[in-house]
């Protein structure tokens, strides 16, 4: 029977020939991942088994990155919780402050993901790992607690969405502008409990940064995974990242989908979500005046090297509008080096913005960078629910890293093109 | 299971953000998640909610993080029951692995209203609107998801050896 790509990944992992959608099937998977918010639940429930051994030391992640460093005394002891649990059960995998980094950017840099796994992880955003072939969807406390314990997880098998994407994007125009425009399309729950399949030559001309980013926000149409056809440029960053033993899937020619979309990325414009979803985009061209005081660059969504450059080629010799606090994250310790060596920290911090130690931080309105009633912001993050950078009454708009850097120069959302 | 309560009503794409909010989530003390539950969509809730309650929304439920934080809080504040249009697919499984019970009904949605009396009965999927008089069939579960909640949740399974 003809399969997705997702189908074909999940069959294999369950021993079978082949899935369906719909069907319930108990995989196992290759990597189980915790932040240091998700996990403590997940160890209070893996204490409840009575199982010493965990099911492998080196198929298990833990990265303290949500509130790490410590921002107070409770989540000090919440990752004092992952740490003892991690020495205890030995597991490989640790990443603490000094070697942590936003955990959808650290995995995929350190070789930790190839096409063809299975992985599972507490945290929502784990569908990052599409870009590379992968099947990897969010998962609760519960989940990862038995994947820790047997290495499986229950699974209903997904329909799909197919995305064709053809041309090439405009100057200016960048992955997460794709995405949003997807998001804006079919609604927050547009893929409720399906696969997005990405197609197409498009796809060719997109960086993997660029992919991760859109594979990243793939939660954010309600689906349960996003996943990119594997090419030459995948398997090359997961060559560079140390990965081992890729396995390409394609889906088979004659594979049945819920939905096809074509996609021309020649006539995608910068796109901006408005509070309070996801799904509120307009294209720059259709925004008035909207004054903001904060700018977030960073996360699992745009904190990678190539989203910094992006920022550093517009803030070069700028400055930061005073109004707004301009802060940047470099989501992993390795961008943050490499971001120093090229000069870029240099840039961020000349044009009057901060640069902060890799943290998810502010974009769950954790700390580094929370809002007050009222205040508006700009961040190259992924979600801008009720309250989601602060107070119930402060407002997050989403955007590139190109809008949110001109957006801090002009202390209004504005594009890139907009300055003199 | 059946249960019978009084109805809390939302409306669409009730995100796991407002349900728990992250600024609470340096904790996972059930009783003071259950404290913040719904703070920043319904300052109200925590004050009124009563054992046994019933959580009625629309479509996309608990949409956004994967916290099971979200669940445990409302599982604790005394919501015996979510009836919702549709579930955003995380909350859908941690509702099952912790056994929160969660029932998807669009019709029964929408002629639910604030404070109506609701009986509802799991293994029969029916549920009754003793305030308005009228009853909604409902799709059961799958076995495999009714014998994870038969066993009282994920973790109850592995122990119970039903997964392996």
């Amino acid at each position: 029977m003809a399969m997705t790509m997702t189908q074909k990944i999940l069959a294999a992992h369950a021993g079978l020939d082949s899935v369906s959608a719909g069907q319930l099937i108990l995989a196992n998977v290759d990597l189980v991942l915790g932040n240091d918010v998700t996990s403590p639940v997940a160890i209070r429930e893996y204490n409840k088994l009575g199982q010493d051994e965990v099911f492998n030391k080196t198929k298990i992640a833990m990265v303290m990155d949500h509130f790490a460093p410590n921002k107070d005394i409770k989540a000090a002891t919440q990752c004092k919780m992952c740490r003892d649990f991690c020495d205890d059960k030995e597991i490989v995998n640790f990443f603490d402050v000094g070697s942590m980094g936003v955990e959808h950017a650290i995995l995929p840099e350190k070789g930790l993901v190839v096409s063809g796994n299975v992985v599972i992880g507490a945290d929502s955003h784990t569908c990052t790992y599409g870009a590379l072939g992968a099947f990897s969807t969010g998962v609760g406390s519960t989940d990862m607690a038995c994947g820790m314990a047997t290495g499986k997880a229950w699974f209903k098998v997904p329909s799909a969405i197919k995305f064709v994407l053809k041309g090439k994007l405009n100057k200016g125009v960048y992955g997460k502008d794709v995405i949003l425009h997807i998001i804006g399309m079919i609604g927050v729950d547009g893929a409720l409990y399906k696969s997005m399949e990405f197609t197409g030559e498009g796809v060719h001309t997109l960086s993997v940064s660029e992919r991760l980013c859109m594979a990243n926000m793939a939660i954010e149409a309600g689906a349960k995974n996003g996943i990119f056809e594997v090419d030459d440029k995948t398997l090359e960053f997961i060559k560079n990242a140390g990965g081992k033993d890729p396995v390409v899937y394609t889906a088979d020619p004659d594979a049945e989908y819920d939905e096809v979309y074509e996609i021309d990325l020649s006539t995608i414009k910068q796109t901006v979500a408005f509070p309070h979803l996801p799904e509120n985009t307009h294209t720059i061209d259709e925004i008035d005046d909207i004054k903001i005081d904060q700018v977030v660059i960073g996360s699992c969504t745009n904190g990678r090297l190539e989203d910094l450059i992006v920022a550093a080629e517009i803030l070069k010799g700028r400055k930061v509008n005073k109004r707004v606090r301009t802060i940047v994250i470099p989501a992993t310790q390795k961008i943050y080096l490499e971001a120093m060596e090229m000069g870029l920290l240099k840039i961020f911090i000349d044009a009057g913005a901060i640069v902060s130690t890799p943290t998810c931080g502010p974009c769950l309105g954790g700390h580094m960078g929370i809002l007050a009633e009222g205040e508006r912001a700009v961040a190259t993050t992924n979600r801008n629910f009720v309250g989601r950078m602060g107070h119930p009454k402060s407002e997050v708009y989403l955007a590139s890293p190109a809008v949110a850097a001109a957006s801090a120069v002009t202390g209004k959302i504005s594009s890139p093109d907009e300055l003199a | 299971m059946k249960f019978d309560g009084k109805v809390i009503k939302y409306g669409d794409n009730v995100d796991t953000d407002v349900i728990i909010p992250a600024r609470y989530l340096n904790t996972i003390d059930k009783k003071e998640l259950a404290s913040h539950c719904m703070e920043d969509l319904d300052t109200t809730f925590v004050s009124r909610v009563q054992e046994g309650d019933i959580m009625v929304a629309g479509f996309n439920f608990g949409c956004g993080s994967s916290r099971e934080h979200a669940p445990i809080a409302i599982k604790e504040s005394g919501i015996a029951l979510v009836i919702a249009k549709s579930f955003a697919r995380i909350l859908y499984r941690n509702s099952i692995n912790i056994g929160l019970p969660i029932i998807e009904c669009p019709e029964a949605v929408d002629a639910i209203s604030e404070g109506d009396k609701l009986s509802v009965d799991m293994d029969k999927g029916v549920i009754k609107n003793e305030t308005t008089g009228t009853e909604y069939k409902t799709e059961p579960f799958p076995p495999f998801i009714q014998s994870i909640i038969a066993n009282g949740g994920l973790i109850e399974s592995i122990k119970a050896g039903k997964i392996k």
